[in-house]
């Protein structure tokens, strides 16, 4: 039995009929292509599928497609606004704070969430804020510079307003 | 104001080209790739260890809506074999099919394969297959699997002993004679599983009137894989064009060629459609392969005053059930580097390779190099403790001088060069070592725990010649430079993380006098990239990076010619710099690269015998492998009541000799550590005694998160390595190599006050706290 859903992601709307048992980063990756949103664990260890739903950083491979019905998501695809990098895109650039790339997205995403919730973390907030997102690569240090440099950029961002 | 030089790029940290594609979501990864009509494979693996399959029924399965296909070992026996590309002297090889026919060898062995218009479909088709197996006895132990009275899991070899290996020069027994004091020490590297980010996955496409298959899969080699299964499937090697596309993390786990590789290709021509397969994590710890696994004896002889006389290491090192690519190998990268960073006149390594009913071991980050240096680091602390003297001290005892390079060592190498001594001091500086001892004396008369580790660690890069490698050691770069002026490097030394499309687009932006931007660095297609060998073995940039640089002298000497030309000057007149040919010969006038370039396109006016276009290859092949070096120092607190650890500082000075984008070295430094935190204090496969893999999933196989870590202080010191014109050594490994040692050492020093000197990895601090609680006043 198919179920209908309305969900907006990055701004637009769809709507599609979806097999209960679909998966949001399935729904995602799979019926929308937003593939910027990656799978690496399936058991919500390792974070890589991290998306905001109604504004909350959720792993999209522990939700159901089904229980989106109705709300906003946001994908790393969704985040750089009007050609210009979030600056927590800006600071993983600036820092070098990837490597393969893999687990950067959800990391991104996991970040922005961070400093939504505390503009001026301190490197073990931000350590421990990330404890959900699993890199292989950077050993985390600078991906901690990198969240440093974007809570400075949103600071003076949100001044110069 | 006058004409700036261009400036250099070579040593800057540059932001990588490639993040604004992985930073926002628009990278192409294997899952990625949609094509039409693509179905979808899904595994049906061995739930047992061991086990003979007496029946196969896929009649449930064949009957689900949606699938197309299901296959079993019987109808792939015309797929080759999983190769092996390594061979010791008289080594057993069992026949590694693609799926299992007569019987199951490990948990996660693949037993059939389902294709299916959906890959819900398929892994529903995956579960009505039902199958018959006869449990056998279980073998686990990679040193119980050498005693005959265990199961033989190749029952045609009537043993599970896959080879013995002696290796090692100078003679032992007289060394260990001559010896004050002997200490032996029983050593444990435990299993590890790689896991990249990124699983593995597949996507096959033929087209049957071409006859082209067009494989994308994750791997560290595009050219070996295509070669490898072009012969595993019986077709024309350049029929098979393999793609990499971004690779999502390797760690030495994508440096293979998997039996998925070709039971998608074969499955995709049987099909007539594109097929995909992308690995799930439970299958990743399961059947990709694992790191280490070596039950090790080490016995160490020294004089008195700290001198070491000779080193003997006895290990039982762990196959799991088959070879893969290089599994057999990875037990001799140990051999080589028994003698870490010290003068040893006599080693001998004694490896009885076993087979156990596990997943294959093979090159994991560091492959059989950190198993080495852990040895001899912790060898050289046993010696310390044993002497009373400072673990610093010992060290310095035993360093070759720098005047003593290139240095031959008891293993049969010749390190390039170095200056052991000039890092040690810079790490013993910046921990402010003298002080920290002294804090440390504090701290336990304060009935406080803390420990310093010291690692000096060596390491071997930039694999390596050809004659010492399996399959080539060499690699390929194609430079050409476009009408337009644009420039497009073609590199053999396929990438998955490390940061190539900068730093060769570096490399090349000094020669040529253009933009980092005005490159693009192009890699993974077999059909677009000549052969090459691919990135592992800290080679990247070493060797690949080298090719690159050895392409563009040679593309310079023949834009160099046609600016002569074009200037109408003596082609030995001509001088190159940022980017513009001049000559004394005709000091008014100027021609740049571009110009050079299109001139050589248009070919309206060559030198006579010159062949239009501006393009140049090199297949480097380098002489030696490098050595790169570096100290590393763990300052550790541990928690009385819970065994907790806390690493308080964290010190490393590496050199890797010349380096081309100083942000990328400290990048590799920092994940290299963070993976030997990981091996030190938290990662292990854990198999039970009947085989079963008790670490299937990321919430049992305990990965390094951000919070379990130290704040990681890094500098450098350089010493060029001789072998390249780059004079690079390569850090993709160094991490790993070098801080495993240093970790456990501050664990051990920190508990010393209660007669510890060696503790296992991965040190959990339910072993520290039995470790105090033991010995502790008052102890029941």
């Amino acid at each position: 039995m198919k179920k209908t859903i309305n969900v907006t992601v990055n701004g637009v709307t769809h709507q599609n009929e979806i097999e209960p048992r679909m998966l949001l980063v399935q729904y995602i990756r799979d019926v929308l292509n937003l593939t910027g949103t990656h799978v690496g664990c399936e058991t919500s260890l390792c974070g890589a599928c991290t998306v905001m739903v109604d504004g909350q950083a959720v792993k999209s491979c522990t939700v159901l497609a089904a229980q989106a019905d109705g709300s906003t998501v946001t994908t790393i695809e969704g985040l750089a606004q009007g050609g210009e990098l979030h600056p927590v895109q800006a600071g993983f650039w600036e820092h070098h704070g990837l490597q393969c790339g893999y687990c950067t997205p959800g990391m991104i995403m996991a970040a922005a969430q961070i400093l939504q919730r505390n503009p001026d973390p301190t490197d073990e907030e931000i350590r421990h804020g990330l404890e959900g997102n699993l890199c292989r690569c950077t050993g985390y240090q600078n991906i901690v510079q990198a969240v440093q440099c974007a809570a400075k950029k949103m600071k003076s961002k949100s001044v110069a307003r | 104001m006058g004409l700036t030089m261009a400036e250099k790029t070579v040593g800057k940290p540059i932001k990588r080209t490639e993040d604004p594609r992985l930073i926002q979501g628009l990278a192409h990864y294997v899952d990625d790739i949609r094509l039409p009509d693509m179905l979808h494979a899904a595994f049906l693996r061995s739930i047992h260890a061991h086990a003979r399959i007496k029946k196969i029924d896929v009649t449930a399965a064949l009957k689900l809506p949606g699938v197309v296909a299901v296959y079993t070992g019987k109808d792939t026996q015309k797929i080759g074999a999983v190769p092996c590309g390594a061979a010791i002297p008289d080594m057993k090889t069992p026949e590694h099919k693609v799926l299992a026919t007569n019987k199951v060898y490990f948990v996660g062995h693949p037993v059939a394969v389902v294709v299916a218009e959906t890959k819900f479909a398929a892994r529903d088709a995956v579960d009505l297959i039902d199958v018959d197996y006869e449990v056998l006895p279980v073998v686990t132990d990679e040193e119980k699997a050498a005693d005959p009275k265990s199961p033989v899991i190749h029952e045609q070899f009537g043993t599970n002993i896959a080879y013995k290996l002696t290796a090692g020069e100078g003679d032992v027994d007289a060394g260990m004679k001559a010896a004050d004091k002997i200490i032996k020490q029983k050593i444990l590297n435990k299993r590890l599983a790689p896991i990249a980010m990124e699983p593995r996955g597949v996507v096959a496409r033929y087209f049957p009137g071409e006859q082209e298959l067009t494989l994308w899969t994750s791997t560290q080699i595009p050219h070996l894989c295509r070669t490898s299964v072009a012969v595993m499937l019986g077709m024309p090697e350049n029929k098979l064009r393999l793609i990499t596309p971004e690779v999502g993390g390797g760690f030495g786990s994508k440096l293979n060629v998997y039996a998925e590789e070709a039971i998608l290709g074969w499955a995709a021509m049987q099909a007539g459609r594109p097929v995909k397969w992308i690995e799930g994590r439970r299958e990743n710890l399961q059947a990709t392969i694992h790191g280490r696994g070596q039950v090790g004896y080490v016995e160490i002889g020294c004089k008195n005053d700290g001198t070491i006389t000779a080193l003997r290491y006895n290990v039982f090192a762990d196959m799991g059930s088959y070879f893969q690519l290089l599994t057999p190998a990875i037990p001799t990268l140990t051999g080589l580097m028994l003698s870490g960073c010290y003068k040893i006149p006599a080693i001998q390594m004694n490896v009885v390779a076993t087979f156990t009913n596990k997943m294959s071991t093979d090159a994991y980050r560091g492959a059989g190099r950190p198993e080495a240096t852990y040895v001899i680091e912790r060898a050289a602390d046993l010696v310390a403790a044993e002497l009373g003297k400072d673990p610093v001290e010992v060290r310095r005892k035993n360093f070759p001088q720098p005047n003593e390079f290139p240095f031959k060592t008891a293993t049969g190498l010749f390190y390039d060069s170095g200056n052991y001594q000039g890092a040690l001091d810079k790490a013993l500086k910046m921990a402010d070592y003298t002080k920290l001892r002294e804090e440390q004396k504090k701290a336990r008369k304060e009935g406080r725990l803390m420990g310093i580790g010291i690692s000096t660690y060596v390491e071997i890069c930039a694999l390596g010649p050809s004659s010492a490698m399996p399959a080539g050691g060499w690699e390929s770069a194609t430079v050409r430079i476009e009408p337009t002026g644009k420039v497009t490097i073609l590199t053999g030394a396929s990438p998955h993380g490390q940061g190539e499309e900068t730093s060769f687009a570096q490399i090349a932006a000094d020669e040529l006098g253009v933009s980092v931007n005005d490159s693009t660095v192009i890699h993974g297609d077999t059909a677009v990239v000549q052969y090459g060998i691919g990135t592992f073995g800290s080679r990247g940039l070493a060797v690949g990076g080298v090719a690159v640089y050895m392409a563009l002298q040679k593309l310079k000497t023949k834009a160099g010619k046609l600016a002569a030309h074009m200037l109408g000057v003596d082609a030995g007149t001509v001088k190159f710099a940022d980017g513009k040919f001049t000559s004394p010969a005709a000091l008014s006038k100027q021609v740049t690269i571009q110009e050079v370039a299109l001139s050589a396109h248009l070919a309206k006016s060559l030198p006579e015998d010159m062949e239009p276009g501006l393009s140049a290859s090199s297949f480097y092949e380098p002489k030696n492998f490098t050595f790169p070096f570096g100290t590393h120092i763990a300052v550790v607190e541990i928690d009385r009541e819970t065994g907790d650890l806390h690493f308080d500082r964290y010190i490393a000075v590496d050199d890797c000799g010349k380096q081309i984008n100083p942000m990328l070295v400290h990048g590799q430094v920092h994940g290299g550590i963070c993976q030997s935190f990981g091996q030190a204090l938290f990662e292990e496969v854990v198999y039970d005694e009947n085989g079963q893999l008790v670490t299937g999933t990321l919430m049992d196989y305990a990965l390094p998160k951000a919070a379990m870590l130290p704040h990681f202080q890094l500098d450098s010191t350089e010493t060029p390595s001789p072998v390249n014109p780059l004079g690079a050594k390569g850090v993709g490994e160094a991490g790993t190599i070098g801080a495993t040692p240093a970790i456990v050492s501050a664990v051990v020093d920190a508990l010393s006050p209660f007669g510890i000197r060696h503790i296992d990895m991965p040190i959990k601090p339910e072993t520290v706290w039995q470790i105090i609680r033991k010995n502790s006043a008052g102890a029941a």
